[in-house]
């Protein structure tokens, strides 16, 4: 039960870390058509994120609510994957909001819903059959999110010098981040022995197809990755989290039992 | 609170419309699944949603609750995620009343074959601007106004329009 309730958390905070960061375009897209469009996007993400929540705190059992899990856990309790925190910019740039980079976001929903297409698909068939209609769902929500990001991939790496250069960029700044993704924890690994999870690993051959096939099409090098693995999965965070935890919790933990 | 039967509850909710497309009604958008005895004998009433974020949901469940409620029914609903929604399950009729309202309807979906169907946006067939009826159209954006629809443009008349995704 309590490796079913981990595997969850994981996938609602990877969903709800990316809905919250991909929200923050809203009001600030850099056409509005765009703007619409991550807005859509990252209310898919916090729907999914809301499904599994609330199915995490009905196998808890203690009273717990969907809630509570988003608002009322910290940094270190969030089990998303370090790639989906990082702000909407390369390294070693400031934090303003006009510093805001559409290739980075564009790369980071590339990068997660190829993975997540597969970890949907494979999902159907869980053991948790709440997961698995849940899976269903998303799935079909997942891959709008792939097909958008993948054409805006191609238009910016297939663009002009400025688009290509800051494509380009995003990838080698974000591609190492997924390392993480084929690093099994044992959250996971209980998932997995269970019959609820999906061993990611069995999905990298057809993640990576579909990333270089991608990146081929947007005329995109895709960098040597070696070396850092980062550990969000497992509670390690990167600086940037915490920050984005406290303006998406502020306002619940404010007015704790407000309703509206 | 009487004990209506299900004929009586079906045709209590058969008036309840989308929120945000009010030309189409529930039960034709495939929203609302069934009615039936629970095992206590209590009326279910059972709905599904559309997109997972979609926030038209809680206002469903609550145009569904105060239907029944204003009609005197005792009844339970029910939120069933599985079979997930699909809106291969809208009715031709529904379909018409989006195109009458301006919206494109929605193609069948594509059955899902195997993993390469990720690789690359399959041709799609035509979109029909709901105005003039020509297939000379192009998307403006996957994402539109809400969850469930494109943005179209027709290229013969000019107008823009909203396409219902296929899910
Ligand atoms: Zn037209």
């Amino acid at each position: 039960m309590s490796a079913t309730i981990d595997y969850l958390l994981h996938l609602a905070d990877n969903a709800v870390v990316l809905g919250q960061r991909d929200a923050e375009w809203c009001g600030h897209g850099p056409i509005l058509e765009e703007d619409l469009a991550l807005a859509n996007v990252s209310l898919d993400l916090i729907g999914q994120a809301r499904l599994l929540y609330q199915r995490a705190a009905e196998l808890k059992g203690d009273g717990t609510t969907e809630d509570k899990l988003a608002y009322f856990r910290d940094s270190q309790e969030f089990r998303n994957y370090t790639l989906l925190e990082l702000p909407h910019h390369g390294a070693l740039v400031g934090y303003a909001v006009a510093d805001r980079d559409y290739a980075t976001t564009i790369v980071r929903n590339f990068l997660y819903s190829a993975l997540m297409v597969h970890v949907w698909d494979a999902l159907q068939t869980s053991a948790d059959s709440t997961l698995a209609g849940i899976a269903a769902k998303s799935l079909k929500e997942a891959t709008y999110h792939l097909h958008h990001s993948r054409d805006w991939l191609v238009r910016m790496g297939d663009g002009t010098d400025e688009s290509h250069t800051r494509a380009q960029a995003a990838v080698n700044h974000l591609l190492p981040y997924t390392e993480e993704f084929w690093t099994v924890s044992p959250a996971e690994t209980a998932a997995v022995e269970a019959g609820v999870g999906v061993d990611v690993r069995t999905l990298r051959a057809a993640w990576d197809a579909l990333v270089n096939d991608a990146l081929a099409e947007a005329t995109l090098t895709r960098p040597q990755v070696r070396g850092y693995v980062p550990q969000g999965k497992v509670g390690l965070h990167s600086e940037h989290l915490g920050f984005l935890l406290a303006e998406m919790q502020s306002l619940a933990r404010a007015h704790p039992d407000g309703c509206w | 609170m009487t004990t209506a039967t299900l004929e009586q509850v079906w045709v209590a909710l058969e008036g309840l419309t989308d929120p945000e497309i009010p030309v189409v009604t529930l039960r034709e958008l495939g929203i609302l699944r069934d009615v039936r005895s629970g095992p206590d004998g209590l009326v279910e009433v059972v709905i599904t949603p559309t997109y997972s974020g979609c926030p038209a949901m809680g206002q469903i469940e609550d145009d569904v609750r105060a239907t029944l409620e204003s009609a005197g029914i005792a009844a339970r609903v029910i939120t069933q995620l599985s079979p997930a929604w699909t809106t291969d399950w809208m009715s031709e009729a529904a379909k018409e009343k989006l195109r009458a309202y301006g919206i494109a309807p929605p193609h069948q979906t594509t059955p899902d074959v195997s993993v390469v169907r990720f690789m690359r946006r399959p041709a799609a067939d035509p979109v029909a601007c709901p105005q003039c009826g020509s297939t000379h159209t192009v998307v403006s954006s996957q994402f539109g106004s809400t969850a469930c629809k494109a943005l179209y443009k027709c290229l013969d008349c000019q107008e823009p329009f909203d396409y219902f995704k296929p899910y």
